[in-house]
């Protein structure tokens, strides 16, 4: 068995139908953008492009700035999409809604290991998302390592529920790549609500492995509801914090391992952080420390590569984190640069200057989400226009909250604009009135 | 069973509803950290994308915020999620009839 869907079980035979049956529909170009929220349709989209010499776009957003870049880059781009409604504006090809007939002979295609399977992209720093190549076999490889940290046993095949959706980086390897690889039963749902995340995981049998994110466990644990018996919970996508990682492992009685890894690398380490502050790296993969940089290389890596965090490397194979480079931005897993955004702000017709920046949030939120806020100089736009703008460029994750129209931004004598005269700035501005 | 007891809720008077529009507004506003004032959110304008701006992050955490106040489970299976969210005035009124508390 292969996957569930709503408790119900679809065969490996049933998968290589569809499979066969999905290849010969993606046409002749070599580009697909596998748009699919289904997970199931994800991983037999993914396989009917590996199937027939084809590569898979995995790009973080689909707003429209990013999928201009995208036919730039890829000119004979498809799309494959299981919602033909809210499919972005490239050919389209819609994931057949019949079930496959079963082949006579079951033909599983074997694969180089330098097939290229995919190209994943990060915003790159100057307004050109920056793609990065991933091969087969390095997937595999990736993979392989993450079977044997997590202490999983190919010979239990746990399922996996996952809260992450399977374009993204962390979602691709642990939600889609992990059961191919690791012989588990996924589950195509992508449950949303903490309901939605525990009658998922009760309609299917034990063993059980949820793959979620620090904004999921919060929300469960704030939800007050019980889940079913699990294995392992993995989280990845942003720090946890220790105290967090105690109350997800008393309430849900299930051990909690944590990944880091980023788009360029994959995942490369693993922690239980009720145990250790000190990950464990996947074995082949080396750190070096260049000067204040960090660079991971070997292993199934593809490229010597600067990680955007601050390191210690504490041991052969260990180290320590200590939180991201200043200009890189993180929200609920979605990643971006202060750089970037800025470039994106300041494109925008009306825009005689403007800045992203980082704000301190004492709420005391559900989520743990933090958005971030931004100043803007643009006399002849209002907040609403300004807006709609943003959002035609960037996730709307990022969009700035608040955004203070200002006369002038604090730069200093050199034309600098440092993140605390931003603060500042901000901070004396006041809100409108609130009622009640 | 006498009508006393019965489990089926009234219907909640217009003057009951706008209050409880109002309070949601309210806690909406303070959950989200939005830049409006509570009486300034449209009860007809969508919740998501385009209208007053939210996202899924935000959806999750009125959803938290909602069922904290008035005990109800939110779910995203069905066609009624995307109803729930579709304005103020649809979430309160799911709210007011699936309320425990």
């Amino acid at each position: 068995m292969l996957a569930y869907r709503g408790g119900e079980p679809i065969s490996a035979a049933q998968f290589l139908a569809d499979v066969h049956r999905l290849a010969p529909l993606l046409g002749a170009g070599r580009h697909v953008l596998n748009a699919c929220a289904d997970r199931y349709h994800f991983l037999v989209g993914f396989a009917a492009c590996l199937a027939s010499g084809k590569v898979n776009l995995l790009p973080p957003t689909h707003t429209p700035e990013v999928l201009r870049q995208l036919r730039r880059f890829a000119p004979d781009a498809i799309c494959l999409t299981d919602d033909p409604q809210g499919a972005p504006p490239l050919p389209c090809v819609p994931f057949p809604r019949n079930i496959a007939p079963l082949l006579p002979v079951m033909n599983v295609p074997q694969l180089e290991t330098d097939r290229l399977a995919a190209y994943v992209f990060t915003s790159g720093s100057t307004g050109t998302p920056v793609a990065h190549p991933k091969t087969w076999g390095r997937l595999v490889d990736c993979v392989s390592q993450e079977v044997v940290q997590l202490g999983l046993d190919a010979n239990v095949a746990a399922t996996l529920v996952a809260t992450v959706p399977p374009q993204h980086m962390y979602g691709f390897e642990s939600s889609v790549l992990l059961p191919l690889v690791g012989g588990m039963v996924l589950c195509a749902e992508r449950p949303f609500y903490p309901a939605d995340i525990a009658a998922v995981l009760a309609s299917v049998p034990r063993p059980r492995v949820l793959v979620s994110t620090p904004v999921h466990l919060r929300a469960l644990l704030a939800a007050s509801i019980s889940l079913p018996s699990l294995r392992l919970i993995v989280c990845s996508t942003a720090p946890l914090p220790q105290q967090l990682a105690t109350e997800v492992e008393e309430r849900f009685e299930a051990q909690l391992l944590e990944i880091y890894g980023s788009t360029e690398t994959g995942q490369i380490a693993v922690r239980r952080p009720t145990t250790t502050a000190e990950w464990r790296l996947w074995s082949g993969v080396h750190l070096e420390a260049r000067g204040s940089e960090t660079w991971a290389q070997n292993g199934h890596i593809e490229q010597p590569t600067r990680l955007c965090d601050v390191l210690e490397l504490t041991g052969e194979g260990r180290f320590l984190l200590h939180g991201r480079v200043a200009d890189l931005v993180n929200i609920a897993g979605k990643r971006s640069s202060l750089a970037y955004l800025n470039h994106q702000l300041n494109s925008i017709a009306g825009v005689q200057d403007g800045a992203f920046f980082h704000v301190e949030d004492t709420r005391s939120s559900h989520t743990g989400v933090t958005r971030l806020a931004a100043c803007v100089v643009a006399p002849q736009l209002d907040a609403a226009r300004l807006l709609a703008a943003l959002r035609e460029r960037i996730d709307p994750v990022f969009l700035p909250r608040p955004l203070l129209f200002v006369a002038r931004l604090p730069r200093n004598s050199t034309g600098k604009l440092p993140q605390e005269a931003l603060r500042s700035l901000a901070a004396g501005k006041s809100k409108p009135a609130r009622a009640g | 069973m006498s009508d006393k007891l019965s489990p089926i809720r009234q219907p909640a008077s217009p003057a009951d509803n706008a209050a409880l529009t109002r309070q949601v507004a309210g806690l909406i506003v303070a959950a989200l950290n939005l830049d409006v004032a509570p009486e300034q959110i449209d009860p007809d304008q969508p919740l998501y994308g385009e209208g007053l701006g939210l996202d899924s992050i935000d959806i999750l955490e009125i959803a938290l915020v909602v069922s904290k106040e008035y005990g109800v489970q939110l779910r995203a299976d069905s066609e009624e999620n995307v109803r729930i969210f579709s304005s103020l005035r649809k979430l309160v009124d799911y709210i007011i009839t699936h309320r425990t508390k």
